[in-house]
């Protein structure tokens, strides 16, 4: 099995679709049944996806799988995870079980259709991190929208129409622009496969021109920096985020995210290095830019949800500067961070998830003094945040440090210290509406609504559990993390680094294929 | 030497703090809880001892002890270990946090007592112990940015420990976030650190592969004496970094303001935290970087002009005000500020030999606060104390041997330090002032500070154990105009604390009286002996770094146009040999000694004595005939900083980022754009859709008129010019 665990890994959720979808048929059905069928399916998975680990640390891709798939297009499915991928593809089997323990009984409409979409949503998920092929990896992409949109869409809150249609154009644009691109490159390269592009153009027997590939880096960049989302590209994500049941957040903040930075890392910078390092000011501008924008729009938000919302805009603009300092601090930290703030943000919205549930109202406002009724959310609550505002020791210090070392001993701009000095005050801006809110939501007076809210049950204490135990693990030990991760990342930085005539395209001209036939 | 019984040191507060949390919530004994938080405080203080004071322990032998527990991150060149040393200013620190620390907890248990979050706070205050000698025995900038950032989350955790008031919430954020600020600087110097000189470790470790980065600046050249050099990315970069953290955590202008209101945490936090150890942290880390200051002149003058700045300033301050714990927080501002204001002149043994009399003596002074506050049943406004010495004769006792310590009365252990202090600023040299006027200003400054020290704190004594008992008036309340609580005051008849709080004062009173001794000058301590010594100076001279003796500025002026901004080799612009960092310290003991000089040290020793005096006895003069004299509203209200802060930098970014940047940009301009662009695609196909009216007519007319123009086309640009034929 573990020469095909990777397809068993994409494959497993959508049987379990199909077990739920056969269950429907059955005469005795109960509704809570489907919620059981999916937590075992995901966590199984989870369980097969640790194997992953082990085999996981050089620089090339393991567990491949190689096989025609369009024969006539030449389209392969090529599967294959490496130190990028792994981690990526753990916490989305991580976060999937979480999520559903999350939705257990705030859902209670259309069970049947709910997890079907949980479940498709794993498959497509997987996919994404796992695809080497471009048009696969498209596939998945794109695969991954539908089943957000109908989970917005139907189970969402009061503006729920208005932020899925939103979320839902605002990416599939982005992703239409990286069609195109994929198209281009397959017929620059004839084929769809990521390895085989890559080392032709590594070899140098096919090159791009500076022009095809400023294009082909803006088509990509665009589609991933919607998902980011980069600043000024965000607005779509305090909608969907705000208005998407709490398994939705979880998994939109934890994972759907994660595909914007992990496609920047792997086919941006893998791809199109020259323009890479050309567009670096450009991306670490607006990173920055998002870093700050996102923390002072996150302080002023009336709305719990909304100000985790902003506040991953402004995380994930450290991710974005973190890739885009070329360095291997910065890097290593971006895919780190990458990690942390699916922990950190994935379970701060599980947080707020639990006292919507028992409120049904996400306003700072409303409520005040929860350490008093509920004191195991509150100081839970407190340490998540704290993980989030990036305390040493705890995960978020160790991805932001990186990232800031990173900047600070970039060469990909100029007056690297300024960047840097900007980014850190990001640090600054996350205690001031972290701190906050937790003083408006958890200490203070008791508001009399909120005297007799119910404490966390044993079943959110435990589906928290592995999320906190992982943020004190990643920030005292890292290094397991970023070990297995060293080798990749080095190899794209690498090839990023390397001077303009090793790139992707040389200054003959002779040898360079213009995209226009 | 490797000992891995330094980390016991850090690891029994911490297993303390989860066996109260976890256990201790369960059990809501305090007897048991109590012990395990002083005993896991022992333990460390035991151990502390040992190896500090063991024959061939830290502070006897020129080795240090090493324990090197994990690599926490390695990334690249990058390396941060988890690992603990204790040389010479580590074991000194330590020692005297443990010490105080255990007092401090033994003292708590008994001001706790009845508390219903008993468990908690010595959870907390357990952590912070844990936090707290992680930074002083971290063996790298990153271990001790942790328990940097550890002790700030403790004393955030310990201000807002009353979760369900109001004030302490606010503070608790407050501090939190200025010290954040702080960290900023912190942080960004660590990073500097590490691109200069490829390492965050303070010590060598060659089995390890690790050099010393404080030793890679001590072989670089001294900055110039610019400001430029602020921006040139050197040691002066660095030292101005580090010490913009230093200024958060350690409450110096113009970050100070959250120390006063941290006064709302349980007044042992107010005692351990904000006045003996944390506070103090900024002043370890900067006599840690020693080496760093040293080659960094322009850094070292800010930090002198701060600190004497905030001594005297926090001083004005503390006259004023009416909280007991109020005068002691600004007290302690400006008392940090003089030790800053040590280190600025070079004179780090004496910051050092400072902050430890300080910790005795304040400490001292605010458990008795504590005691005193404990014994009215949580008043804290002096203005209804008044007489308790008959109440509270041995808070009584022990408060006096504090008062007179930080008054700077002869014998007792402020008078040593601060005496060091104003002496070691009179008799700096240029290496870090722009003229010789500039020792004498700032020694001038120290000294009107002294004297305000004394008023203020005779102020303090006098309202609180003299005068007569207003406690008892009903009325009180209607005489304190403007005051923000007039709660419904009952009386209560005054009472002395139990043991647990009066041993660990008299333990400090006592070290309050005699714990100068470690330190005597030898200019007066050959007054009695012949050959005097200043164990403080013997023990940290081979750690310390020493200023160059008189450099001219003139000969390094040369090196100032070469400067870019951040220029990233600084230390290649300066042309001056490298300075080392154990260069010639017996050559500058031995200089101090010339008898002109001691006759000078003398003489301003007898100058201190009399300020002290003055200052007591203009007080007493003052107030003991008016304890409830109305000071000036200005000091009262602190300068008004507060409200400037809020009105110049917190309420124009929370209105700018709210309706300016939400409201305006991000609905409004990019979310408007958007949908705009939305809008113009409906509308456009809502226009588009007349076309298809379903008329055949119609159809049949838009064929003809594009038949029509493309025939027109032809005609017009003909069939060649379209490349149809050949």
């Amino acid at each position: 099995m573990r020469q095909h665990l990777l397809t068993v890994l994409i494959l497993l959720p959508l049987l379990g679709v199909l077990v739920s979808v056969g269950y429907s048929f059955a005469p005795s059905r109960q509704d809570f049944h489907y919620k059981w069928i999916a937590l075992a399916v995901t966590t199984f998975t989870f369980a097969l996806s640790l194997l992953l680990v082990g085999g996981v640390g050089a620089a090339e891709f393991r567990f491949e799988e190689n096989v025609n798939w369009i024969g006539a297009i030449g389209a392969r499915y090529h599967l294959g995870v490496d130190g990028i991928s792994l981690w990526l593809v753990v916490l989305t089997t991580l976060l999937m079980p979480i999520a559903i323990l999350s939705s257990w009984t705030s859902i209670a409409k259309r069970q049947l259709s709910y997890y079907v979409f949980l479940l498709l949503l794993e498959s497509a998920m997987i996919g994404v991190f796992v695809s080497l092929d471009l048009l696969l990896f498209y596939l998945f992409f794109e695969a991954s929208l539908v089943p957000m949109f109908f989970l917005i869409g139907i189970w969402g809150g009061e503006r729920r129409i208005y932020a899925a249609i939103k979320f839902f154009i605002y990416t599939a644009v982005g992703s239409l622009l990286m069609l195109v691109g994929i198209i281009a490159l397959y017929f620059i390269y004839g084929t769809f496969d990521y390895a085989a592009i890559l080392a032709a153009m590594s070899a140098q027997t096919t090159l791009l021109s500076p022009n095809a590939e400023f294009w082909l880096f803006l088509a990509f960049a665009f589609a991933f920096c919607i998902k980011v989302p980069l600043f000024p590209l965000h607005t779509w994500l305090p909608d969907a985020h705000t208005e998407a049941p709490t398994a939705g957040s979880v998994i939109l903040a934890g994972v759907l995210l994660k595909m914007g930075t992990y496609g920047l890392l792997r086919f941006n910078l893998g791809l199109f290095p020259s323009m890479s390092r050309q567009f670096a000011w450009i991306m670490i501008t607006l990173a920055v830019i998002g870093i700050i924008y996102g923390a002072l729009l996150a302080m002023v938000q009336p709305d719990v949800k909304r100000l985790v919302a902003y506040s991953s805009v402004s995380h994930m603009g450290f991710v974005v500067l973190g890739l885009f300092s070329f360095t291997e601090f910065g890097m290593q930290g971006a895919l780190y961070q990458m990690l942390n703030h699916g922990v950190s943000t994935g379970a701060l919205f599980l947080f707020v998830g639990f006292i919507y549930e028992r409120r049904h109202t996400r306003l700072i406002t409303d409520f005040g003094g929860l350490a008093t009724p509920m004191p195991w959310f509150s100081t839970l609550f407190v340490f998540a945040s704290l993980s989030s505002i990036g305390l040493p020791f705890l995960n978020g210090f160790v991805g932001e440090f990186l990232i800031m070392l990173g900047a600070w001993t970039s060469n990909a701009i100029q007056h690297p210290w300024i960047v840097t000095m900007l980014a850190a005050t990001g640090v600054i801006w996350a205690a001031v509406y972290m701190l906050w809110m937790l003083q408006r939501v958890v200490f203070g007076k008791t508001n009399p609504t909120n005297a007799t809210l119910p404490d966390l049950n044993a079943r959110e204490i435990g589906l928290l559990l592995p999320l906190l135990i992982l943020m004190l693990v990643m920030g005292v030990f890292p290094r397991p993390f970023l070990d297995r991760s060293k080798a990749s990342v080095e190899a794209v930085r690498a090839r990023v680094a390397a001077p303009p005539t090793g790139g992707s395209f040389a200054g003959n001209s002779s040898r360079v294929l213009r995209v226009a036939p | 030497m490797e000992n891995n019984l330094l980390s016991f040191i850090i690891f029994a507060p911490l297993a303390g703090a989860v066996i109260n949390w976890f256990v201790g919530r369960r059990l809501r004994n305090e007897k048991i809880i109590g012990f395990i938080a002083c005993a896991s405080v022992g333990i460390s203080t035991i151990i502390a001892f040992y190896l500090a004071l063991k024959s061939n322990g830290a502070l006897r032998s020129t080795e240090s002890i090493f324990d090197h527990l994990w690599t926490w991150i390695q990334v690249g060149r990058f390396r941060a270990d988890f690992a603990l040393a204790m040389d010479r200013l580590s074991g000194t620190y330590a020692l005297f946090v443990t010490f105080v620390g255990f007092m401090i907890h033994l003292f708590a248990v008994g001001y706790m007592h009845g508390d219903r979050g008993f468990y908690r706070f010595f959870a907390f205050l357990n952590l912070f112990m844990f936090a707290m000698l992680t930074l002083i025995l971290a063996d790298n900038f990153l271990l001790m940015f942790v328990g940097w950032e550890g002790v700030g989350l403790c004393s955030y955790l310990l201000i807002g420990y009353y979760t369900d008031r109001k004030e302490a919430g606010n503070a608790a954020k407050k501090a939190f976030i200025t010290n954040r600020v702080g960290d900023w600087g912190f942080v960004l110097g660590l990073m500097l650190v590490f691109y200069l000189t490829g390492s965050i470790s303070f010590f060598e470790k060659p089995e390890h592969g690790v050099i010393s980065a404080l030793q890679a600046f001590a072989g670089m050249g001294v900055d110039p004496f610019t400001w430029k050099s602020l921006f040139a990315g050197g040691a002066t970069s660095v030292a101005v970094l580090l010490f913009i953290g230093a200024v958060g955590k350690s409450a110096q202008i113009p970050l100070y303001v959250w120390l006063p209101d941290a006064m709302a945490g349980p007044t042992p936090v107010s005692a351990l935290i904000h006045a003996a150890t944390m506070v103090t942290a900024g002043v370890y880390m900067i006599v840690r970087c020693s080496a760093i200051y040293t080659h960094a002149p322009t850094a070292m003058f800010i930090v002198a002009v701060i600190g004497a700045a905030t001594a005297i300033f926090a001083a004005t301050i503390g006259l004023a005000q009416n909280d007991i714990k109020k005068v002691l927080a600004y007290s302690t501002v400006s008392q940090l500020g003089y030790m800053f204001l040590a280190c600025g002149v070079g004179a780090f043994a004496a910051a050092i030999f400072h902050v430890i009399t300080h910790a005795f003596f304040k400490a001292l002074l605010f458990l008795g606060s504590g005691s005193v506050i404990h014994g009215m049943h949580h008043e804290q406004d002096m203005r209804r104390m008044g007489g308790l010495r008959k109440y509270m004769p041995i808070t009584f006792a022990t408060m006096l041997t504090g008062w007179l310590a930080i008054s700077g009365i002869p014998i007792f252990a402020g008078f040593f330090s601060k005496d060091e202090i104003l002496w070691k600023t009179w008799s700096a040299g240029e290496f870090s002032l722009p003229s010789p006027l500039w020792s004498k200003a700032l020694w001038f400054v120290g000294a009107i500070t002294a004297l305000l020290t004394a008023v203020y704190m005779t102020r303090m004594m006098i309202m609180t154990f003299w005068g007569s008992e207003r406690f008892r008036e009903q009325d009180v309340d209607h005489q304190l105009e403007g005051d923000a609580a007039p709660a419904p005051h009952s009386v209560h008849e005054p009472h002395e604390s139990p043991w647990v709080m009066t041993v660990p004062l008299i333990a400090l009173a006592v070290l309050s009286t005699v714990g100068g001794f470690i330190g005597v000058p030898y200019a007066l301590g050959s007054l009695f002996s012949d050959h005097p010594v200043s164990y403080i100076d013997q023990v940290l001279e081979p750690v310390l770094s020493h200023v160059p003796a008189g450099v001219p500025h003139s000969e390094r002026a040369h090196a100032v146009d070469e400067m870019q901004w951040l220029s990233p080799k600084p230390q290649q612009l300066d042309g001056a040999p490298a300075v080392h960092a154990l260069e010639g310290p017996a050559a500058s003991a031995e200089r101090a000694h010339s008898p002109e000089e001691i006759r000078q040290e003398r003489f301003l020793a007898m100058v201190s004595v009399l300020i002290a005096a003055l200052g007591i006895g203009v007080g007493w003069l003052i107030f003991q005939k008016r304890p409830l004299l109305q000071m000036p509203r200005i000091l009262e209200n602190k300068y008004y900083v507060d409200e400037i802060y809020d009105a110049t930098i917190i309420k124009p970014i929370e209105v700018v980022s709210r309706e300016g940047l939400w409201k305006l940009f991000d609905v409004g301009v990019i979310d408007g754009f958007l949908h705009s662009l939305g809008d113009a695609v409906t509308e456009g196909g809502r226009m588009v859709r007349h076309l298809q009216g379903g008329f055949v007519r119609s159809y049949a007319a838009i064929i003809l008129i594009g038949a029509l123009a493309l025939i027109g086309l032809f005609a017009y640009f003909g069939a060649h010019t379209l490349g149809l034929a050949r």
